[in-house]
């Protein structure tokens, strides 16, 4: 089959691989029909996380036809589904109170100390983000073996095409989980950092909450004036004073909600040189956290700090005081995204929530690697990539 | 790793250990008592000390299914290939408490320890122990007590050996070069992975690249 593959940094190719196989009994191999770029895999592509082997197939966020099925997965053949990015088990503890990002079976025993040694406990299985969370096979390929098959994937009816599903497996259960930990009330003012996918899809999440206000974060203005089309009022973080805008704003209270979904995942993930990695590269750390610790500040005392971005490592100066001071809540993780998938499918099918605005541009995959081009050096107007195999060159 | 994945652990199952060495590593509260150090309530196997010429390995695990599932899985101890990597089989598999233990050794070759059950309350604890004059010494016990609320059941596994000498130590000590903790771990992990969900979670794209890494492994 054709894959995508990582080979180092900026390098990803279009090679041929090996088809993937039925190993266990609840897998299924998927057709993919459409696969995304994720914000997340820019940081693969930056060669900024390590546990990456040359060759390993990327892509978290694909749907397709189911093709084969292991003696004990639940899917039939020419069942349409779109997969989650966490693999789950379903059956142990996290799983059965629905935490499913925390799974203890999905992440290969083997592959389990680098996440234990850093974190303190293993990381659970997800699809192509490196060996330290398991070392899977992606989805942007013709075909992908999906373990667990009897809880991860979703069937998604004929009548809604690729587009308006598709999020399911990421961005959109994120953007919704994001705005569910920051725990809004009616008349909150809520304040979202970052307008790539997982901050509009917040953005979004938060008004449906019943959030008065939202107020988005960003420099692209692209980007900022999707979030406006959303219903959001804007800031441009090059043009203005981020937290005094925000009080001034909020009558001089303070947002009561923040969401920080910037991150920082490229630092840190290194288990070996993590410390040295950071203070190497003190400058541009300190302004990658610097989201997390400006919402710490910006958010009112008693408030609520979310944080879907993804961290991987350590911080220097980080203002503890003011969480501890100001009684700030703050919760984070990997999307539990099994826990959202049929809820988000009905508000789809209502027609509730946009889900095909923010794609920008669609490729066939042979042109994968000029998507991780422009998806990273254009953001402005490359806001989301759909990659699909089936389609020709050209097209 | 398909669902015949085998553990690290082949010691954890194979290397038996002495009666000695698990009653000091559970009584260690006591003895830090009498030491004038604070008694607490942590298992004896993590205290900082060292259990004299034996090796200790502890290791627990919850696991969501119900008490008599799993010591029934576990008593039987032809099942125990299926998670232990390093352990080719046992057989017979020790209805009347014998069993001989056969563990993958370097260069192809392989060690065999003698076992007699040594203890046994059904549905709560199973230790076994080698035989006099065996080529290891060596002694092992897993318990199995109900988890709080809903979390299923607490395993625990307790293995203390004599590193041992002569061809069988050479074979003992390759088995060995990983740290034990780690392989004991590994092999309750994969012994959870079979009873939460039925098989051995690998990111193997092909079949023939599981029975690969599998090998490598062993
Ligand atoms: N928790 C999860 O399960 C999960 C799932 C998917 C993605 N993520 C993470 O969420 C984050 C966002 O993902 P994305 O796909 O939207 O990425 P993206 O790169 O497309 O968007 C990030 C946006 O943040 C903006 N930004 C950068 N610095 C900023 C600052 N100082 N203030 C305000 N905005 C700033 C950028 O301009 C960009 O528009 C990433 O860290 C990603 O890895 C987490
Ligand atoms: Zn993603
Ligand atoms: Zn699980």
């Amino acid at each position: 089959m054709r894959a995508l593959t990582w080979h180092g940094t900026k390098d990803v190719r279009v090679e041929t691989v090996d088809d993937p196989e039925i190993v266990n009994p609840r897998d299924a191999i998927i057709k993919v029909s459409s696969t995304a770029i994720c914000g997340s895999d820019l940081h693969l592509y930056d060669g900024v996380i390590p546990g990456m082997m040359a060759g390993d197939i990327l892509g978290h966020e694909f749907m397709g036809e189911v093709v084969e099925t292991g003696p004990r997965s639940t899917l039939q053949k020419g069942q349409r589904v779109v997969v989650p990015f966490t693999i789950s088990c379903g059956g142990c503890f996290h799983c059965r109170i629905e935490q499913y990002s925390a799974c203890e079976n999905s992440n290969p025993v083997e592959k389990q100390d680098a996440s234990a040694t850093l974190y303190g406990h293993p990381m659970a299985g997800l699809f192509g983000y490196s060996h330290m969370t398991g070392g899977y096979s992606g989805g942007q390929a013709e075909y992908v073996r999906v373990p667990f098959s009897d809880v991860g994937p979703i069937v998604v009816p004929d009548h809604l095409e690729d587009e308006k599903v598709l999020f399911l497996s990421d961005i959109f259960p994120t953007g919704w989980m994001a705005a569910e930990n920051a725990e809004i009330q009616p008349d909150d003012t809520v304040a979202v950092w970052g307008c790539g996918p997982v901050g509009l899809f917040a953005v979004q999440a938060a008004l449906a909450m019943g959030a008065a206000r939202v107020i988005a974060i960003d420099h692209y203005p692209h980007r900022l004036e999707l979030a406006h089309k959303l219903g959001a009022e804007t800031i441009n973080f090059r043009e203005t004073h981020v937290r005094e805008a925000l009080l001034e704003m909020t009558g001089g209270i303070g947002v009561d909600a923040a969401i920080d979904a910037v991150g920082m995942e490229a630092h840190g993930f290194a288990i070996d040189n993590m410390i040295d990695v950071v203070k190497q590269k003190v400058g541009i750390g300190a302004d990658r956290a610097s989201v997390f610790k400006q919402a710490l500040l910006a958010v009112r005392p008693g408030g609520r700090l979310s944080v879907p971005g993804v961290y991987g490592g350590m911080t220097d100066k980080f203002p503890l005081g003011a969480l501890m001071e100001k009684s700030i809540t703050v919760r984070a993780g990997q999307t539990h995204v099994q826990r959202y998938t049929d809820r988000l499918l009905a508000m789809i099918e209502e027609g509730v929530i946009d889900t095909t605005f923010l794609i920008s541009h669609t490729l066939p995959l042979e042109e994968g690697p000029r998507g991780y081009r422009c998806f990273r050096d254009e953001q402005n107007t490359w806001t989301k990539v759909v990659l699909k195999p089936g389609m020709e060159a050209g097209q | 790793m398909t669902s015949h994945g085998r553990t690290h652990g082949a010691l954890a199952a194979g290397i038996a250990l002495a009666a000695g060495a698990i009653a000091l590593a559970l009584k260690q509260q006591n003895r830090r008592r009498h030491r004038d150090h604070p008694a607490d309530d942590a298992p004896g196997f993590t205290a900082r000390r060292d259990f004299g010429r034996y090796e200790v390995v502890g290791r627990s695990v919850t696991i969501a299914r119900p008490r008599t599932e799993l010591f029934a899985f576990w008593r039987d101890f032809s099942n125990l290939a299926q998670f232990m990597e390093n352990l080719i089989e046992v057989s017979p598999a020790g209805t009347d408490g014998h069993s001989v233990w056969t563990i993958r050794g370097p260069a192809g070759k392989s060690v065999q320890v003698e076992t007699r059950i040594a203890r046994e309350v059904d549905g709560a604890l199973i230790a076994w122990r080698s035989v006099e004059g065996s080529d290891i010494d060596t002694e092992g016990r897993v318990t199995f007590e109900d988890a709080p609320g809903q979390r299923g059941t607490r395993v625990g596994l307790i293995i203390a050996y004599v590193p041992p000498m002569g061809e069988a130590g050479r074979a003992a000590a390759k088995l060995f070069r990983r740290e034990p903790e780690v392989q004991a771990r590994h092999d309750l992990k994969r012994f959870k992975m079979l009873m939460e969900t039925g098989e051995i979670a690998t990111s193997a794209r092909r079949k023939d690249a599981a029975r690969a890494a599998q090998m490598e492994n062993a």
